[in-house]
C-alpha cells in the first residue's frame, strides 16, 4: 500500500537527511531524490486523472482529529509543474555549483522541494502553517548562499517580511480554531458563516498570505532577494515558491472565504493586481541588470493572476471553471516560463561575469540555445501563442468583456505591452553583428566562465514546454480541472 | 514619536477592538471544548497517556516531522554562511565549578523530561531545549565546540530527529499500516524511539545555532 | 471565562505590539524581538482556548500548536540572527 501524497513530502525529507550527514556524495543522493520525488509526484497525477481526489489522512485517525493530505485537479497540476520544474532546476544545479557550494546547496533544496509538495497537499490550516515556515527558512537561507552583502541582507529582509507574514496567518488560524473548533478545510469550510469571524479570520491569514504571494504593494522585498540568489535558487524562488503562496491565497479564497465574504476584497485584490502589473512591468523596462528584470517580471505575473479574483467572484458557475483553467494555464505556463529565464540568465551571468542587459550581447550572441531558450521564455511572459499564458490572456480578455468589466481587459492588454518592450529589449542585443567578442569585452569583469552543453538543456526544456505543451495541451487541463471542487 | 508612528498605533488600535471582539465573541459562543473530547477520548489509544504528547507525536505527528526538518532547515541554513564565531575565553574558577554542577544535572533532567512526558508534561523538546541549554553554558564557559561531537557525528546527530521519524513512518507503510500509523501494540516503544532520536538532534541543533556557524571539526 | 478572556485579550495586545514594534523600529534586534512577542501573543491567544475550566483537562490541541510554534519560532529566529551577524561582520 503506498501512499503517494505522502511520499512526495517523506522522499525529499529522506533525502536531504542523506545529502546532509554525507555531503561528499550529495550531487547523486540529490538528483536520484530528485527523480524518485518527481516519480511520486506524477504518480499523484495520475491518481488524480483516474479516480478524483485522492486523500490520504496521516495516522489513520482522519479529521478533524488528524491531518490529512490532498489532491485535487488544481493543486496536482501544480504539483506536477514544481516537480518538473524542481527536477530541471536539480540538473542544472549539477553543473552550476562548486564543491563548496554544493554541500550547503543540496539538503536546503531538498527541504525546499519537501515543503512545496507538502504545501500543495495540505488540508489543514495548521499544517499549512508549519510548511510556510519551512518554507520560507529553506528559501531564504539558499538566497543567501553566495554570502555576498547584498544576498544577505536581501534575504534576511525575505526572512523577516516572512515571518511577519506566518504570524499574521498563525493569527488567523488560532481565531478560526477558536470560532469553528476545527483545523481542516473541508469542515472549516461546513461551518463557516458569514460573519466578523469569517472577515478577521480571512484578513489576517490572507493578508500573511499576500505578504508571502509579493502582491503589490506587498512585493517590495522580492527583486532584491530573487536577483541577488544563485540562479538556480532565483528560479525556484521566482517561478515555485511565490507560486505556492498564491495557491494557498486562491485555496482558501475558493474553499473558505469566498463564500462568505461577498465580491468585494475580490475586487481589491484584482486592483492591487492591477497595480503589481503596471509596477512590475515599469521597473521591468527600467531593469539595468537580467535578474533584477526577471524578478520584476515576476511581480508583474503575479499580478496577472490576481486579476482573475473579480471576476472569479463575478462569474457564475460554469464561466468559473473556464476562469480557473486560464488561472491555472496562466500559473503553469509562468513557473516554466520563468525558471527557463532565470536559468538561462545564470549562465549568461557565468558566461559574461556579470549580468548588465546593455552589456550582454556578445554573451547572448556566442550562447545560442540559451538565447533561443530566453527568448522562447519571453514568448511565453510576453503571453505569444501558441505559449499556454497566450490561451489564458485570451480568456481573460474576453471574459472581461463579457462581463462588462472591460477595465481588468485594459490592464491585461497594458501589461502584455510593457511585457513585450522589456522582453525585446532584452532580446535586441541577440540581432546584432557576428559576435566579435573582444578580450576587453569579455574578459574585463569577474572571472568568466565556459558554458558547457548539458547544462544548457534544462533551461531549453522549460521555455519549451512553456510555449509549445502548455500551450497546445491545455485542452486536458480543463478536463483535469473538472475534478477540483467548484 | 511621529506622525507615521501614531498613525500606525491608531489603526491597529482599531484592529486590536475588532480582533478583541471577535474573540470574545468566538469563545463565549463556541460549544466549549472544540476538539478537546474528541483528543481525549481517544488518548487511550495513542501508545501514551500524556494527552499533549499524544497530539503531538501520533495524532498530528506530521505536523513534528515538518517541524523537526524546520529545526534541520534552520541548523543547515546557519552551517552555509560560514565558519562559527570565535568562542570565549576559558572560564574563571567559580563559572568552571558551577558548570561542572550544572550541565550533568541538565542531562539527567533531560532524560527524565524525555521519559516522563509519556504520562506527564514533558517530551522530547523540552529534553531537547535542556540539553541545547547544556551546550549553550558550556559554549560560554569557554569551551568553543559547546560540548557537541566533532566531524560526522554532529551531522549525523542533526539529522537524527527528522531520519528517525521519516524512516519509521516509511517503514510503517511499507509493513502495510500506513505513513505515520502506529499500531497499539507498538505505538508506546515506536514514539519513544522517535522522541529520543529528536531529543538528541534537537540538543545538537539548538547549541549548534548558538555557534552562529560551522564548527571547524564539521567541514571536511 | 474571564481568565480566558484575559489571556486572550493580552495575546491580542502582545500581538499588536509586536506588529508595532516590527514596522516602527529600524535595527534587527528589535524587530526580531517584535516578531517573538508576536508569537508570544498568539501563543496567548492558544493557551487561552484551550483553557476549559478549573476543573476539566485543557483541550491538548492547542498546546501541542503553541508548542510547535515555539520551535519554528526559534529556529526562525536562529537563522534570522546568524544572517544578522554575517552583516555586521561583513562591514569590518
Amino acid at each position: 500500500m503506498i501512499d503517494w501524497l505522502a511520499l512526495t513530502v517523506a522522499l525529499p525529507l529522506l533525502g536531504s537527511v542523506l545529502v546532509a550527514a554525507i555531503p561528499a556524495r550529495s550531487p547523486g543522493i540529490g538528483m536520484a531524490t530528485g527523480l524518485l520525488t518527481t516519480t511520486a509526484a506524477l504518480s499523484v497525477g495520475v491518481l488524480i486523472a483516474h479516480a478524483g481526489e485522492p486523500r490520504s489522512d496521516l495516522g489513520g485517525w482522519g479529521v478533524p482529529l488528524g491531518i490529512a493530505l490532498q489532491a485535487d485537479g488544481l493543486s496536482g497540476a501544480l504539483l506536477v509543474m514544481a516537480n518538473l520544474v524542481a527536477l530541471g532546476i536539480s540538473a542544472y544545479a549539477l553543473g552550476y555549483f562548486a564543491s563548496g557550494l554544493r554541500r550547503h546547496f543540496w539538503p536546503l533544496w531538498l527541504l525546499l522541494w519537501s515543503s512545496l509538495n507538502a504545501l500543495f497537499l495540505a488540508a489543514d490550516v495548521f499544517n499549512i502553517y508549519v510548511t510556510l515556515e519551512l518554507l520560507g527558512i529553506a528559501a531564504a537561507a539558499l538566497g543567501a548562499l553566495t554570502g555576498g552583502q547584498a544576498a544577505i541582507a536581501a534575504n534576511l529582509r525575505y526572512l523577516l517580511v516572512g515571518l511577519l507574514g506566518s504570524m499574521t496567518y498563525l493569527l488567523g488560524v488560532a481565531i478560526l480554531y477558536t470560532g469553528l473548533g476545527t483545523l481542516d478545510l473541508r469542515l472549516a469550510a461546513e461551518s463557516l458563516t458569514p460573519g466578523p469571524l469569517a472577515w478577521t479570520a480571512g484578513a489576517l491569514m490572507l493578508g500573511g498570505l499576500l505578504l508571502k504571494a509579493a502582491l503589490f504593494p506587498l512585493h517590495f522585498w522580492l527583486p532584491p532577494a530573487h536577483a541577488q540568489a544563485p540562479a538556480p535558487v532565483s528560479a525556484a524562488l521566482s517561478a515555485l515558491v511565490v507560486k505556492a503562496a498564491f495557491y494557498l491565497v486562491l485555496r482558501l479564497w475558493i474553499d473558505l472565504f469566498a463564500p462568505v465574504v461577498g465580491p468585494g476584497p475580490g475586487i481589491l485584490l484584482g486592483a492591487l493586481g492591477a497595480g503589481g502589473v503596471i509596477w512590475g512591468s515599469w521597473r521591468a523596462f527600467r531593469s539595468e541588470r537580467l535578474k533584477l528584470l526577471a524578478a520584476y517580471s515576476t511581480v508583474a505575473q503575479v499580478g496577472y493572476l490576481f486579476l482573475l479574483f473579480p471576476l472569479l467572484a463575478a462569474a457564475a458557475l460554469p464561466k468559473q471553471q473556464e476562469l480557473l483553467g486560464a488561472l491555472l494555464l496562466l500559473a503553469l505556463t509562468h513557473g516554466f516560463a520563468k525558471a527557463g529565464l532565470f536559468l538561462s540568465a545564470g549562465l549568461l551571468q557565468k558566461h559574461a561575469g556579470h549580468d548588465r542587459i546593455a552589456e550582454l550581447g556578445p554573451a547572448i550572441r556566442s550562447l545560442p540555445a540559451v538565447a533561443f531558450a530566453m527568448g522562447l521564455a519571453g514568448v511565453a511572459l510576453v503571453g505569444l501563442p501558441p505559449s499556454g499564458a497566450f490561451i489564458a490572456k485570451w480568456i481573460l480578455l474576453t471574459e472581461s468583456f463579457a462581463m462588462d468589466r472591460w477595465w481588468w481587459a485594459l490592464v491585461v492588454l497594458v501589461g502584455t505591452l510593457m511585457a513585450s518592450a522589456y522582453v525585446f529589449r532584452l532580446l535586441e542585443n541577440a540581432f546584432g553583428p557576428a559576435a566579435h567578442l573582444d578580450a576587453v569585452e569579455l574578459g574585463g569583469d569577474v572571472q568568466t566562465e565556459k558554458i558547457g552543453r548539458m547544462i544548457q538543456a534544462p533551461a531549453l526544456l522549460m521555455a519549451l514546454v512553456a510555449v509549445v505543451l502548455l500551450g497546445l495541451g491545455a485542452e486536458s487541463l480543463w478536463g483535469l480541472l473538472g475534478s477540483s471542487s467548484p | 514619536m511621529t506622525l507615521r508612528h501614531l498613525f500606525l498605533l491608531g489603526t491597529l488600535a482599531v484592529i486590536g477592538a475588532a480582533l478583541a471582539w471577535v474573540f470574545w465573541d468566538a469563545v463565549a459562543v463556541q460549544a466549549p471544548g472544540r476538539l478537546a473530547d474528541l483528543a481525549l477520548d481517544r488518548v487511550p489509544e495513542s501508545g501514551v497517556s500524556n494527552p499533549v504528547t499524544a497530539v503531538l507525536l501520533n495524532f498530528r505527528a506530521y505536523d513534528t516531522l515538518l517541524e523537526l526538518a524546520v529545526l534541520m532547515a534552520a541548523i543547515l541554513g546557519i552551517w552555509s554562511t560560514g565558519p562559527d564565531v570565535p568562542g570565549f575565553l576559558p572560564a574563571g574558577e567559580v563559572l568552571e565549578k558551577l558548570t561542572a554542577a550544572i550541565v550533568p544535572l541538565l542531562i539527567l533532567s533531560a532524560g527524565y523530561l524525555l521519559w516522563v512526558g509519556g504520562h506527564a508534561p514533558g517530551g522530547a523538546f523540552q529534553a531537547g531545549a535542556l540539553l541545547g541549554a547544556a551546550g549553550v553554558i558550556l559554549r560560554l564557559s569557554g569551551r568553543p565546540d559547546a560540548g557537541l561531537p566533532l566531524l560526522t557525528w554532529l551531522r549525523l546527530t542533526i539529522v537524527l530527529g527528522v531520519l528517525a521519524f521519516v524512516a519509521a513512518a516509511l517503514v510503517l507503510m511499507a509493513a502495510g499500516y500506513g505513513f505515520l500509523t502506529f499500531p497499539l501494540a507498538v505505538a508506546k516503544w515506536v514514539i519513544l524511539a522517535i522522541e529520543s532520536a529528536a531529543t538528541l538532534a534537537i540538543g545538537a541543533t539548538l547549541a549548534a545555532a548558538y555557534l552562529a556557524g560551522e564548527p571547524l571539526g564539521v567541514r571536511t | 471565562m474571564a481568565t480566558q478572556l484575559l489571556f486572550g485579550l493580552v495575546g491580542i495586545i502582545l500581538f499588536l505590539l509586536g506588529v508595532w514594534s516590527f514596522l516602527a523600529h529600524r535595527p534587527l534586534l528589535r524587530k526580531l524581538i517584535a516578531l517573538n512577542v508576536m508569537g508570544a501573543g498568539v501563543f496567548h491567544v492558544l493557551v487561552a482556548v484551550a483553557y476549559r475550566g478549573l476543573e476539566k483537562t485543557p483541550d491538548p490541541i492547542p498546546h501541542a500548536l503553541v508548542l510547535t510554534g515555539i520551535v519554528v519560532a526559534v529556529s526562525a529566529t536562529a537563522l534570522a540572527l546568524t544572517l544578522g551577524q554575517r552583516l555586521e561582520h561583513e562591514d569590518d
